[in-house]
């Protein structure tokens, strides 16, 4: 079981803030979570349609799509930021 | 003396200039953000990531701790609802010297405009809302600070 965790519009497009799902053992990376869950709806669909406008952070730590999941506990996808 | 808050509360520049003044360093160097006035938007909403935000910012802090020669460190960001002039984010650096205060004061807005998990929606007169997007200007002010 992980936690899934969207921001901004992400959320908005998913619907829900974050969700704790359980991940078949065959996805290795967060482009296959990615991959995995877009059809879940049309929300997920439009949301992950296009990963390059995306980011994701593993237990907080942004890394690329290609990392590995391992044994994180919270998976989170967000636009690039634009605080400041 | 290092000092990072993220908050919703508005915060006065003059305390955390006075908290820097009390480290008696030869230099201060401050940024302040506002929301800026643009052409019909009315407020700007600022989401951010519980947990990692605070996370990333006192990693910019020991980063600018590392490579600079300072005193203290501040860091204030916003989130929630601002207007029109509204502060958003203070970042104040103090060190014996004025040119590694006003560098790692550069650095820390710099990198946190890349690295901070804030998302900005602007609001505007005519009822319409919208997700600001990342500028590729942004990702090259903060890649001038790699190495």
């Amino acid at each position: 079981m992980v936690r899934l965790v969207y921001f901004a519009w992400v959320r908005e497009q998913i619907g829900v803030a974050e969700e704790d799902v359980d991940l078949p053992a065959s996805l290795i990376t967060v482009a296959d979570l990615a991959q995995w869950i877009a059809p879940r709806g049309s929300g997920y669909a439009t949301a992950f349609a296009d990963l390059a406008k995306l980011r994701c952070a593993l237990d907080q730590v942004v890394v690329p799509f290609s990392t590995a999941i391992g044994e994180a506990k919270e998976i989170a996808f967000f636009p690039p930021v634009t605080g400041g | 003396m290092k000092r990072v808050s993220v908050q919703t509360e508005d915060f006065d520049p003059a305390t955390a200039q006075s908290a820097l003044e009390a480290l008696h360093p030869g230099a201060i160097s401050s940024f302040i953000g506002l929301v800026r006035n643009d052409g019909g938007i009315i407020a700007m909403t600022l989401e951010h990531y519980p947990g990692m935000t605070h996370a990333a910012l006192t990693a910019l802090a020991d980063e600018a701790s590392t490579r600079w020669p300072l005193q203290g460190v501040v860091i204030i960001h916003r989130y929630g609802r601002l207007v029109p002039g509204d502060r958003i984010v203070h970042i104040a650096t103090a060190s014996p010297h004025r040119a590694a205060a006003m560098d790692a004061c550069a650095f820390l807005i710099d990198r946190l405009k890349t690295d901070a998990p804030f998302w900005k929606k602007e609001e505007r007169a005519d009822g319409s809302a919208a997700w600001v997007q990342a500028k590729g200007s942004d990702d090259a002010a903060a890649e001038r600070w790699q190495n």
